[in-house]
């Protein structure tokens, strides 16, 4: 797959914060029935992971599973695997009433790192990203100036950001300019 | 003259000089100046003309209450007009021109102006707008034109940045005062996160300049440990060059920062606007001290009394020598004593009152100041500055009894609680007559999502002048926000204070009490709008009664200062004209921002490459770098066509359209919507969203579908594909992919919610490409086919098949949207270009060309396709288009059926869709066109009997094509029809089929 | 600028990341329906001054639509709840009664 591309193909930017294109992600949708025990078994075969609570993001490596909705999930892996584990999943879980949809390519996915990380989101998210809310295992759905982003916080100065491929490069370019350095309010 | 006092000034640094440019001249101030502390030092009263009369204007406020001294401020890049010197903080090298005068601040041509106030009354605007209307083009508007306009335009593009911020905080003090501070550390203990804005430079507020004791200690001493005390909370932010700005529903507020416009291009952003959202809110904005209205109170020279003692205690600023103090209050005289303290003379205080008895008059008593009670000015002489006062007694009516020279009025008309934050929420307000004030009502506050109130206020803003008042209410304000937003208040107890007895306010609204008519025509309400006494009795003469009419038509309080200093004044007079009380009259609204903010504050971060969103196909880039032409799709960019070096934009489409119906063209399909739609009830949904049967399409075919809204309108079509025999790939518009992907998580989630679909949007999974034309195929089998057979009899029309080209993972879709043989190929979005490239290169030996919308569009018409957003305007529905085939009779039910049934939707004189040939064939049909049938209709217009939709010149049929509406159109083919354009000629056009090409399909089923 | 609890994610979400939705409770009607209740379906609605029952849907955050029961008047938020039910649950309406004892009900 020499010829894939990331929307940014790996570009990076230090400002007040260390922007980056995260490179490409395998990441898989997954609608059904969260509550029940042949998906939460599927799931864990598939990851090895269970399914997270409300809101919340859980991760072992490079496998991941975040909480999307009340019937959906988004289950990180490598981007090579996407196909696969889509293939495994539905195989285990025919019969029941679910989706799984490799979305790999439609998302993009930027890493912030530095201690403003928190500030740089919040000159453009509603979200309160104050310490005192938003912690390490949660992923807020929400907007970051004009488009709907997601995002959590994989150490308390590492936040990555997942964005739809098509603005990916302008949120890139939103995310530079809101990273400049001396601009943070210092608030956090 | 207004000059440095040798001493004084807590807020400057004498040892650090700072200069700037005055309209020219390089003067010098202090660090710790404002602009207009500055200029004052420098003898700089006259800052400004006015607005409408070009009368001579001087400083007359120390705070964002300043009418008049509004400047041009800056220059090149970092110029903005407007700005207020009053707020303004002196940097080294600032530049400053006074604006709104021509050629010179102190020879201005335009204040021949003010000899026309006759034809500038009241209701100026309206009136002339009303009658009569040749005198507005050639009489007033020139005169308006001259007249009007406050600062220059900038030029160039703003070098500075901005941005938003977003902060969630328990409780949000607005106000550093002593107030503000005591109401944050009473929150603050109770562990509540708290942010404290001020929008100076400093804390304290009034307070530090009136002087006193809190706990022991003098005030600025008190608030100095206050806010270090304030610093050691963790859980408190002080914020200050933060001004409270607005005040929105469910404890939202704006904080305008104003970060580095006291050292511009430091690198920082110039402003930030900060959004927050808070529990509850506790305004401690204080109170803006009120003009008197007496003939000739806007000359250069007369100021608000507190404005006169800020200038000296702060910035050891000397007004003038001679200080007449004109008041209904105790609290002048607190200006009475700075002014004789410093060594300047107070040759008269003239106070309304009958009986002065306060502490504060004792005391100026004491210090030889001469106090004239019962006494009114009865109007100021001076030109460009005060040179005296005519003296009256206020219950007469303006005869003069003595003169008194002096170079400065220093009048006060007592003090209105600054109630903007409260109110801008609906927080209504209570007139106290005996403090002759508004204040905020507490039972009345704007409601929050609890349904409590949730602003509350605090100190001098809350109507309490009283030191101890003051702190006793702020202390309580805190704590009872700390409480209101779930925390065990502190026990923070209340700072003591030794305050003065001040005796009470006499509410006076004109000086003398009855004023002639020439007094009334120099008695400035408005300032910065010109509006006078006379203004807005004229205006309740002419019948206007409410306060809001009467602002309007008046203009008072309209200006960028938004009336702080002459609202109260105005409605008072209004209320006196109609005989009314003061709170039967009302205050206008308040609205945000309390002060005006930058409009880059506003626009934030949204400026050049990220003002708005900008959605990027996957090949976006090559066509960026290949001579794509762009055009906005939705947030999408297109290629209109792809022009070579000296090709025009017309050439290349045709050249696009013949080299893809002649041999092969490529087109970057990745922006229509693709959304999976997913489960057992998946059929029966898509029978509902689609006015078409959907559940019957066999797994590995597509088919066409339109959709409607409930109004039966048509709202969007594309081709949806069966992946499976539960699960659907629906195509959408490239406009309509998030939409209708809403549209049915709305139907799924608030409808059928027992329904077993899911759906998932995956437009951006992939790049869909299109290889269209008679060498299509080739193409694709030279890319190199692995696990799929493109041939007509393995992919027939409208089926699909996945396998790999070019060795990337692959779903091709046989259907056309062109007429030709085409294949529209889905592949990983990251992959897109590399599978572009792919294309181009195996199609080099046909002359593969990528291709544009323009020739899409055009290739489409020639078939008379029609497309959602031209023949369709949310008012069509398919009916109308000759769909009819696509509307399934079978279903019992589809969005739109019912609505399709209404008697207007099935009327037979409906417009619709027809073909149009031009009797000319060169002459191209303008887009948009109505035809008339030469009848006029009762209301004298033309009779149009349809238009045009969709109008090209086709280089396939080397003429010009058309599709249009048209009342009966079906029914009269080979009519000819006529077109008026705008230039009055008429173009006969003749009704046809809309499909003018290939009429058979042959081309695409091959 | 509203701020909503999203019953489906349990975020306190800002007016800017919510989609309005209208009325809630309204019953569809389809092909076969009357002129009238057809008409009332697709143009006519309570818009009062007091409680209201509204849809919304978190576009901005977890996509799902929801319920809010809301005063047009003083804005206060009676409470949030699931868009999958044809009537407002029982303890919200009894808790709004309460509150407001001069509606007239749902």
């Amino acid at each position: 797959m020499s010829n894939a591309i990331s929307v940014k193909n790996g570009a990076e930017f230090n400002g007040a914060v260390r922007v980056s294109d995260a490179g490409l992600k395998g990441m898989i949708t997954l609608r059904g029935d969260l509550s029940s025990t042949k998906l939460a078994a599927a799931v864990q075969e598939t990851t090895g992971l269970a399914i997270p609570s409300r809101r919340e993001i859980v991760f072992k490596g490079e496998t991941g599973i975040a909480w999307m909705s009340p019937d959906e999930l988004l289950i990180f892996c490598a981007y090579e695997q996407a196909e696969m584990q889509v293939a495994a999943l539905t195989e285990t879980l025919t019969g029941s009433h679910f989706l799984a949809v490799n979305v790999s390519d439609a998302r993009a996915q930027f890493s912030l790192h530095g201690a403003g990380v928190r500030e740089v989101i919040a000159k453009g998210s509603p979200a309160n990203l104050s310490p005192a809310v938003l912690n390490p295992h949660e992923i807020r759905r929400t907007r970051l100036g004009q488009v709907a982003v997601a995002f959590w916080l994989s150490a308390d100065d590492r936040l990555e950001l997942v964005c739809f491929r098509s603005v990916g490069a302008f949120v890139y370019d939103w995310l530079c300019i809101a990273a400049a350095k001396d601009s943070l309010p210092e608030v956090y | 003259m207004s000059t440095r006092l040798k001493n004084g000034g807590r807020m400057i640094d004498r040892t650090k000089p700072v200069d700037f440019m005055w309209n020219g001249r390089k003067l010098s101030g202090f660090k710790g100046d404002t602009l207009a502390s500055a200029l004052l030092a420098n003898d700089q009263m006259l800052v400004g003309r006015s607005f409408k009369y070009h009368r001579p204007r001087g400083i007359m406020a120390a705070g964002p209450e300043e009418p008049n001294a509004l400047v041009n401020l800056g220059s090149g890049d970092r110029f903005e007009p407007n700005q207020r010197t009053t707020t303004t903080e002196l940097f080294q090298g600032l530049t400053a021109k006074s604006q709104n005068h021509w050629p010179s601040l102190e020879f201005d041509v335009g204040a021949v102006n003010k000899h026309l106030s006759r034809v500038f009354p009241a209701g100026f605007y309206y009136k002339t707008f009303m009658f009569p209307r040749f005198a507005w083009k050639h009489v007033f508007e020139p005169i308006v034109r001259q007249a009007a306009g406050l600062g220059n335009v900038p030029t160039d593009r703003d070098a500075d940045r901005y941005e938003y911020f977003y902060h969630h905080v328990d409780i949000l003090v607005i106000g550093g005062g002593i107030a503000g501070l005591a109401a944050t550390l009473a929150a603050g203990r109770s562990g509540a996160t708290v942010m404290l804005l001020e929008q100076t430079a400093d804390f304290g507020g009034r307070a530090v300049v009136d002087g006193g004791e809190i706990d022991g200690k003098p005030v600025q001493e008190w608030v100095g440990d206050t806010v270090a005390a304030l610093k050691e909370l963790p859980n408190v932010t002080l914020r200050p060059r933060t001004m409270g700005a607005g005040v929105y529903d469910h404890g939202y507020a704006t904080g305008y920062e104003r970060v580095n416009d006291h050292v511009p291009g430091d690198g920082r952003p110039r402003h930030r606007l900060w959004r927050i959202r808070t529990k509850r809110i506790v305004t401690a904005t204080g109170a803006i001290e009120r003009p008197i209205s007496f003939a000739g109170n806007d000359i250069p020279g007369v100021m608000l009394a507190g404005s006169v003692r800020d200038f000296m205690v702060n910035h050891g600023v000397s007004l003038g020598d001679r200080v007449v103090i004109a008041t209904n209050n105790d609290d002048a005289y607190r200006t009475a004593i700075a002014v004789k303290t410093a060594g300047l003379q107070v040759p008269l205080v003239v106070d309304a009152r009958e009986t002065v008895t306060g502490e504060l008059p004792e005391q100026a008593r004491a210090m030889g100041i001469q106090i004239a009670t019962g006494t009114a000015i009865s109007s100021v002489k001076g030109g460009k500055r005060v040179t005296a006062v005519a003296i009256t007694p206020q219950n007469g009516t303006g005869h003069v009894t003595d003169e008194i020279a002096c170079d400065i009025v220093a009048m006060s008309g007592g003090w209105s609680p600054v109630v903007h934050l409260w109110s801008h929420c609906g927080g209504k307000l209570n007139w106290d007559a005996e403090q002759a004030m508004f204040r905020p009502d507490g039972l009345r506050p704007p409601f929050g999502a609890d349904g409590q109130g949730f602003v509350l206020v605090a100190g001098t803003a809350n109507g309490y002048l009283d030191m101890a008042k003051v702190l006793h209410d702020a202390v309580a304000a805190g704590k009872r926000a700390a409480e209101e937003a779930g925390f065990q208040p502190s026990d923070e107890a209340v700072p003591l204070v030794d305050t003065k007895a001040e005796s009470p306010i006499l509410p006076v609204w004109t000086m003398p009490q009855v004023q002639s008519a020439k007094l009334q025509m120099k008695t400035w309400l408005d300032f910065q709008n010109d509006v006078k006494v006379s203004d807005v009795r004229l205006a309740a003469r002419e019948g206007y009664e409410s306060v809001e009419h009467t602002k309007r038509y008046t203009t008072l309080g309209m200006a960028t200062d938004q009336g702080k200093l002459s609202n109260i004044n105005g409605l008072a007079i209004l209320a006196d004209s109609l005989n009314a009380e003061i709170p039967q009259v009302g205050t206008t609204t308040f609205r945000p921002p309390y002060h005006p903010i930058s409009f880059g504050a506003i626009a934030g971060e949204a400026r050049g490459d990220i003002f708005k969103v900008l959605r990027r196909s996957p090949i976006h880039d090559w066509i960026d770098q290949n001579g794509g032409f762009w055009e906005p799709v939705g947030d999408w960019r297109r290629p209109y066509c792809f022009q070579k070096p000296g090709e025009s934009v017309k050439d290349a489409v045709h050249r696009e359209i013949n080299q893809t119906r002649n041999s092969v063209g490529l087109l970057d399909a990745s922006t229509l919507g693709k959304i999976i739609v997913k489960g057992p009830d998946a059929g029966r949904f898509l029978d509902m969203l689609y006015t078409n049967m959907m559940s019957t399409l066999k797994v590995g075919r597509c088919r066409y579908g339109l959709m409607c809204t409930e109004n039966g309108f048509l709202s969007d079509d594309g081709v949806v594909a069966r992946l499976s025999e539960d699960t659907f790939v629906c195509h959408t518009t490239s406009g309509g992919s998030d939409r209708i992907h809403a549209w049915m998580e709305e139907w799924l989630q608030t409808e059928w919610w027992d329904w077993e679909v899911y759906t998932a949007n995956v437009t951006e999974q992939f790049a869909q490409i299109a290889i269209v034309g008679p060498k299509a195929r080739q193409v694709i089998e030279k890319m190199g086919l692995d696990g799929l057979d493109v041939s007509a009899e393995a992919l027939p029309f409208m089926a699909f098949a996945e396998g790999k080209i070019a060795d990337i993972p692959a779903r091709a879709f046989r259907i056309s949207f062109s007429g030709e043989l085409s294949y529209e190929i889905a592949v990983p979005a990251a992959r897109g270009q590399a599978f572009w490239e792919a294309a181009l290169a195996a199609g080099a030996e046909f002359g593969i060309s990528p291709y544009g919308t323009e020739a899409l569009h055009v290739m489409r018409a020639e078939k008379g396709f029609i497309m959602i957003g031209d023949e369709t305007d949310g008012t069509v529905i398919p009916q109308d288009l000759g769909l009819s085939w696509a509307i399934s009779k079978k279903k019992d039910d589809f969005l739109g059926k019912r609505a399709q049934q209404r008697s207007h939707m099935t009327d037979p004189n409906r417009w619709r869709l027809v073909g149009l040939e031009t009797v000319d064939p060169q002459v191209v049909l303008p887009d948009g066109a109505y035809a008339v049938d030469g009848t006029t209709r009762a209301n004298g217009i033309k009779n149009m009997i349809g238009r045009v939709t969709s109008t090209y010149w086709s280089p396939t049929l080397k003429r010009s094509i058309a599709m249009g509406l048209v009342e009966h159109g079906p029914e009269r083919m080979g009519d000819i029809i006529v077109f008026p354009t705008v230039t009055g000629e008429e173009i006969k056009t003749k009704i046809v089929d809309p499909v003018f090409y290939d009429k058979e399909g042959a081309r695409q089923n091959v | 600028m509203l701020l909503l609890t999203c019953p489906c994610c349990g975020v306190d979400a800002d007016e800017t990341e919510l989609a309005p939705g209208g009325e809630a409770h309204v019953t569809r009607f389809g092909a076969g329906a009357s002129d009238d209740d057809f008409e009332g379906y697709l143009f006519h609605r309570k818009n009062p001054k007091g409680v209201h029952f509204e849809r919304w849907r978190h576009a901005m955050g977890c996509g799902k639509w929801f319920h809010a029961a809301r005063a047009t008047d003083t804005l206060e938020v009676f409470g949030t709840y699931s868009a999958q039910v044809l009537a407002p649950p029982k303890d919200l309406i009894e808790k709004i009664k309460l509150k407001r004892p001069d509606w007239e009900g749902f």
